[in-house]
């Protein structure tokens, strides 16, 4: 047993990919458990067949792909305006601290103002068209974003700037040929990051005002009391991060490989 | 005339919190370097060498008196005064040949230049079959003679070494020394080297320049006239144990002074 226990001892990978499919099929066989013996009503919590089953129906008679490929793209298009906006701007702020100074207070207080609490004031300003559904998204990650490519670009190794000021190289040359390439990978993480935040952000943009999409189905399930249909729309959204994250991780790989790992 | 001329330069930090004392880092120093000198800087931690070493690239701003490069005051960092750091500075995603040309590239030379340039110094430090290789995969020792060659390709007209081999192991130190030795020895090259290494300081110098604990200024200043080119050999000889004796009884000096120090501060 102690040898299962040892603090920090590596694991070999078959036995790390057994252990990550069993923590899976645990969970299953409790919902399977706790449905299937009548504990819990199938009226609050659908079996896991009934869910498949829901998922089914979803994706061949109610068109969920669709819904799935309208939320996709709202994440992305949300994500990509707030990163090119907080990217330039984060990278500004870490490298000149007059420009941190003037926005860091406002930021930071902005970051707190709760996305979802912008809702019924977007829909007033926005209508419920993409719009509205793209600032919510907006909103929730553009501060997070710029606050921390702030704090990365800001904590260059002073080793390399100073070496690159030794060899002659300005202001303008240090920014974008030192801080900018040394802080890529780390943006590049905090993409990834945020990017799973601006899932729970759509979802509840589209539990308000919305006609398609992933959160749009769930409330729609819900008027039916169709569990199945609402924990297969949760788990969709669950298997969509995993494969954005997996991506990101790839391509992290391939543009950053010169990094240290 | 000289080229380098450090005239009454001295540093003193502010306190770090409020109601504290200044630290004096350095007193006021001079030092004159003549063209082509080899000085090595030598001094217990603490005693202000790289301070010094850092006000002369224009790093760190003196407290009092100035630096000239050929009669003009340094005001800030420059290309004429090239850096090798004690820590891996190098750019991490740039091969070993990009981080020789980059400040060929700032600087705006010609491509074919730059790898002429970079080729030349590629196979002075011995790292010809390694340019493109990304720093992450190289030793110690290489990344150190990558820096080296990135800061010479620019051919500065002082070279500053902040105890550039300080990191490295004994074996690999040595090495490093006898290249960097052979490098000046050829080329010809104003050089100021900070170390707390007695031999070190001997092996390299034509003049070592010793510094007192802090607050720190130069306490002696000893020609080495031992006949150049010198190999690992002179280490060995008595000349060279002489030079070590009196040296190592000076730093002890002020290694125990600066232990004190610490102790009562």
């Amino acid at each position: 047993m102690s040898k299962w226990f040892t603090p920090l001892k590596p694991v070999s990978s078959g036995r790390r990919i057994t252990l990550g499919i069993l923590g899976f099929v645990v969970v299953v066989a409790l919902w399977w458990a706790v449905t299937a013996s009548g504990l819990v009503k199938p009226l609050f919590l659908a079996g896991p067949g009934a869910t498949l089953l829901a998922g089914y129906g979803l994706f061949f008679e109610f068109g969920f792909l669709g819904d799935v490929a309208v939320t996709v793209g709202r994440v992305l298009g949300g994500f990509l305006i707030a990163t090119a906006v907080a990217v330039p701007l984060g990278i500004a702020m870490g490298a000149f601290k007059s420009v941190e100074a003037f926005f860091e207070p406002l930021i930071s207080f902005a970051r707190y103002l709760p996305a979802s609490a912008f809702i019924p004031l977007l829909i007033l300003w926005a209508g419920v068209g993409e719009a509205q559904k793209l600032s919510v998204i907006f909103i929730g990650a553009v501060f997070q974003i710029c606050l921390m490519v702030a704090v990365i670009v800001g904590g260059t190794r002073a080793e390399l700037v100073e070496a690159a000021y030794t060899l002659g190289a300005r202001n303008r040359g240090v920014v974008l040929r030192v801080m900018l390439p040394a802080a890529a990978p780390q943006i590049f993480e905090t993409l990834r990051l945020v990017l799973g935040w601006a899932w729970t952000y759509v979802i509840v943009a589209e539990l308000i005002g919305a006609s398609a999409g992933i959160g749009f189905m769930i409330i729609d399930a819900q008027r039916f009391l169709d569990t199945g249909q609402m924990i297969f729309g949760i788990f969709v959204i669950g298997v969509i991060g995993l494969v954005s994250d997996y991506l990101f991780k790839q391509l992290n790989r391939h543009l950053f490989s010169w990094a240290a790992s | 005339m000289s080229s380098l001329s450090i005239e009454g330069v001295g540093r003193v930090f502010p306190p770090a919190r409020r109601g504290g004392a200044d630290t004096v880092a350095l007193q006021p120093t001079d030092l004159q370097v003549a063209d082509n000198d080899f000085i090595t800087i030598l001094g217990p931690s603490g005693c202000g060498k790289s301070t010094l070493l850092r006000i002369v690239a224009g790093l760190d701003q003196p407290s009092s008196g100035r630096v000239l490069m050929d009669g003009q005051p340094v005001g800030g960092p420059g290309p004429d005064r090239g850096m090798v750091f004690q820590s891996y500075s190098l750019f991490p995603w740039m091969t070993v040949r990009d981080n020789i040309c980059f400040g060929l590239r700032e600087k705006g030379l010609p491509k074919p230049q730059q790898k002429e340039i970079s080729d030349y110094f590629l196979e002075r430090v011995g790292l010809r079959q390694f340019a493109d290789h990304f720093p992450k995969t190289l030793s110690g020792g290489m990344k150190q003679r990558t820096a080296l060659a990135r800061a010479l390709a620019n051919d500065p007209k002082v070279l500053l070494l902040d105890e550039p081999f300080g990191a490295l192991d004994h074996q690999t130190r040595a090495l490093m020394q006898e290249l960097l030795l052979g490098i000046w020895e050829s080329d010809q090259k104003t050089v100021l080297f900070v170390t707390h290494d007695i031999e070190e300081a001997i092996f390299l110098a034509n003049r070592v320049v010793v510094m007192t604990a802090r607050p720190g200024r130069i306490k002696c200043d000893i020609p080495i006239d031992m006949p150049h080119p010198r190999t690992y050999k002179v280490k060995t000889t008595q000349e060279f144990a002489d030079h070590k004796a009196r040296l190592t009884e000076e730093i002890r000096v002020e290694t125990i002074r600066a232990d004190a120090m610490a102790v009562s501060a």
